[in-house]
């Protein structure tokens, strides 16, 4: 089941014009705020109307102006798991679960597996009053899962969590877009969550798709690795844990182009994730550091220079076919003569590196 | 002193009787106008509310006029009702019950309108992505979340309908047994000499009653309340 968008719609003195497609896994739809992600998630569900375009999730046509089709929220069976939970204050946990099951005849995924993914059999008899933010998007999940959705649509569920309750979430999401087998938009404007939850992505800004497709390609994008990090750039690896030193309470990171090493006791070798690197951590050397506390230093050619009037430079080195960006000062950069070509030794520091995305 | 004559519990219960009734019969349109006034938005809305808001600001004597030049027998609207279906509103208990009803409608419509318009249009957004009809939504979100306000609304409609008087006495005049509610009662003893301890009776009643009705709606409110929030 793949879903397919290709929509216009005005707002104001701002507009939606976006169109892109997205297979099963979860897709992210990354963005500023601003970017149109939530009017467009409206869009498919049904909440609001596009002013042109086609909707179509698999063989069913949602919306097309064109052919005149426009269903009803409640004929388009698009599970919606909205940012502020909007459980029903009035029934108990149990009630909210099933009242989409109910009118939908049937569930596509068993109610006992979604209460155990999601944690939430303890909290059955109790009313949303009673519950925790976090226990209230988990419910909120789980009752648009039992709806018998063709497709899952998550706008942003950890906006209004802080971070503790981020971390106990997370995890559930996680265990439940593995499990089930429906294509999930997840609308974010985090990068972490992005790493640790989508296959694919698409980004936004302004309204319009700048670019979609698996989420390493577009994150590492030299054109676009500005807009992804929000000022705060860097390059995104897949990784596999080759080992752990208890002793140190290093984890080994393979990739590509050579071993990373991170501070991470807590991970297992074997397991697979996505660590994102960020260019001010990374430092540059045109000769092999000696005696040096870093513990990561990769030698690679340097690929790109992005023009740069700024005091600032950002440098993509490539180690083995592995990108990674380095911010630097323009004057570094002149002093070193850095251009494409250049033989560096790309240096990060092993605490600088942000936690590891969870293994996918 | 105490003891309550026939005519005196003859009033008590016609004036229940008249008050149940008009709130009993005009709550359904009071939620739907309610609905109308909190969710829609329509030509001709602010006439609308305006229209329903009038019998509280004109003198009740002017409502129970108009009610019954349209009600009378030989009224556009009493007149086609007797010729068709043989019923007569004007100076019968019917008619009390309609001349209450409309004077205490807008206080009804208020109080559920304010409770309606504090039910988050989100949580019925959440409903249709659920699979919910419009109609299964108002039945099964809004209304329930509007339940404190139903109940306040009936109940002071309820109190507004018991202490009618202008617009009832005008329309269906003081028809002993038939049309003389508690207040319409209440004004007769004090209009005769030496009745003053009955009409005192007759107050002493009234005021139990409409505190009772009160404390009542406050009870069941906030047990409304209560089973919305749950906790």
């Amino acid at each position: 089941m793949s879903l397919q968008v290709d929509i216009k719609r005005a707002l104001g003195d701002f507009s939606v014009a976006a169109e892109f497609d997205c297979g099963p896994g979860v897709t992210a739809l990354f963005g500023p705020s601003g970017a149109g992600k939530t009017s467009i998630v409206q869009m498919i569900a049904g909440l609001l109307r596009p002013d042109a375009g086609r909707i179509a999730v698999g063989e069913t046509v949602l919306f097309d102006s064109a052919a005149r089709i426009d269903l009803a929220p409640h004929e388009r069976r698009i599970g919606y798991v909205f940012q502020d939970a909007r459980l029903f204050p009035h029934m108990n946990v149990r009630r909210n679960l099933d009242y989409g099951a109910r009118r939908r005849g049937g569930e596509t995924v068993a109610f006992d597996l979604v209460v155990e993914t999601l944690g939430i059999g303890h909290l059955l008899e109790r009313r949303p009053g009673a519950l925790s933010g976090g226990e209230c998007q988990r419910v909120a999940i789980g009752r648009a899962l039992l709806s018998a959705p063709r497709m899952l649509l998550m706008d942003e569920p950890l906006a209004s969590l802080d971070t503790a309750r981020k971390r106990e979430i997370i995890p559930f999401i996680e265990r439940m877009c593995r499990e089930i087998d429906l294509p999930v938009i997840y609308v974010s404007h985090a990068v972490d969550e992005v790493l640790q939850l989508a296959d694919g992505m698409v980004l936004l800004r302004d309204g319009g798709v700048i670019a979609a497709g698996p989420v390493e390609d577009v994150m590492n994008r030299p054109d676009l690795v500005r807009t992804v990090g929000n000022g705060d750039s860097g390059s995104v690896i897949g990784v596999t844990v080759a080992g752990v030193d208890p002793e140190y309470g290093i984890a080994e990171l393979s990739f590509g182009g050579g071993i990373f090493r991170v501070t991470a006791p807590d991970l297992h070798a074997g397991d697979t994730l996505r660590i994102r690197v960020r260019a001010r951590d990374v430092s540059l050397a045109l000769d092999a550091p000696t005696n040096v506390s870093v513990l990561n230093v990769f030698e690679g050619t340097v690929a790109t220079v992005a023009p740069s009037d700024g005091p600032q430079a950002d440098v993509e080195v490539r180690i083995g076919d592995t990108p990674i960006w380095s911010r630097v000062t323009r004057k570094s950069r002149d002093e070193l003569g850095l251009e494409p070509g250049t033989r560096v030794y790309a240096m990060v520091k092993a605490v600088a590196l942000d936690r590891p995305a969870r293994p996918r | 002193m105490f003891a309550l004559s026939p005519e005196e519990i003859d009033a008590i219960l016609l004036s229940l009787k008249v008050a149940f009734w008009a709130v009993a019969v005009s709550l359904p349109f009071g939620i739907a106008i309610a609905w109308l006034l909190a969710r829609k938005e329509f030509p001709g809305k602010a006439m609308l509310d305006a229209l329903i808001h009038v019998p509280l600001v004109v003198p009740p004597v002017v409502v129970g006029y108009l009610l019954l030049v349209l009600l009378g027998r030989n009224g556009p609207v009493g007149g086609w009702l007797y010729e068709t279906v043989g019923v007569t509103v004007a100076f019968t208990w019917q008619g009390a019950a309609v001349a209450a009803a409309v004077m205490a409608f807008p206080l009804m419509v208020r109080a559920i309108r304010l409770s309606m318009e504090a039910v988050d249009p989100r949580l019925e957004q959440a409903a249709r992505t659920l699979g919910a009809r419009p109609w299964d939504v108002f039945l099964t979100v809004t209304l329930p979340l509007t339940g404190s306000g139903i109940v306040a609304g009936f109940i002071l409609a309820f109190a507004r309908a018991l202490g009618e008087f202008g617009a009832t006495i005008t329309f269906v005049s003081a028809i002993p047994g038939e049309t003389t509610t508690l207040p319409i009662s209440l004004y007769s003893l004090a209009q005769i000499p030496g009745r003053e301890a009955d009409a005192l009776r007759l107050v002493i009643v009234s005021v139990v009653i409409a505190f009772a009705a009160m404390l009542a709606s406050e009870a069941i409110a906030r047990r409304v309340r209560a089973r919305i929030s749950g906790a």
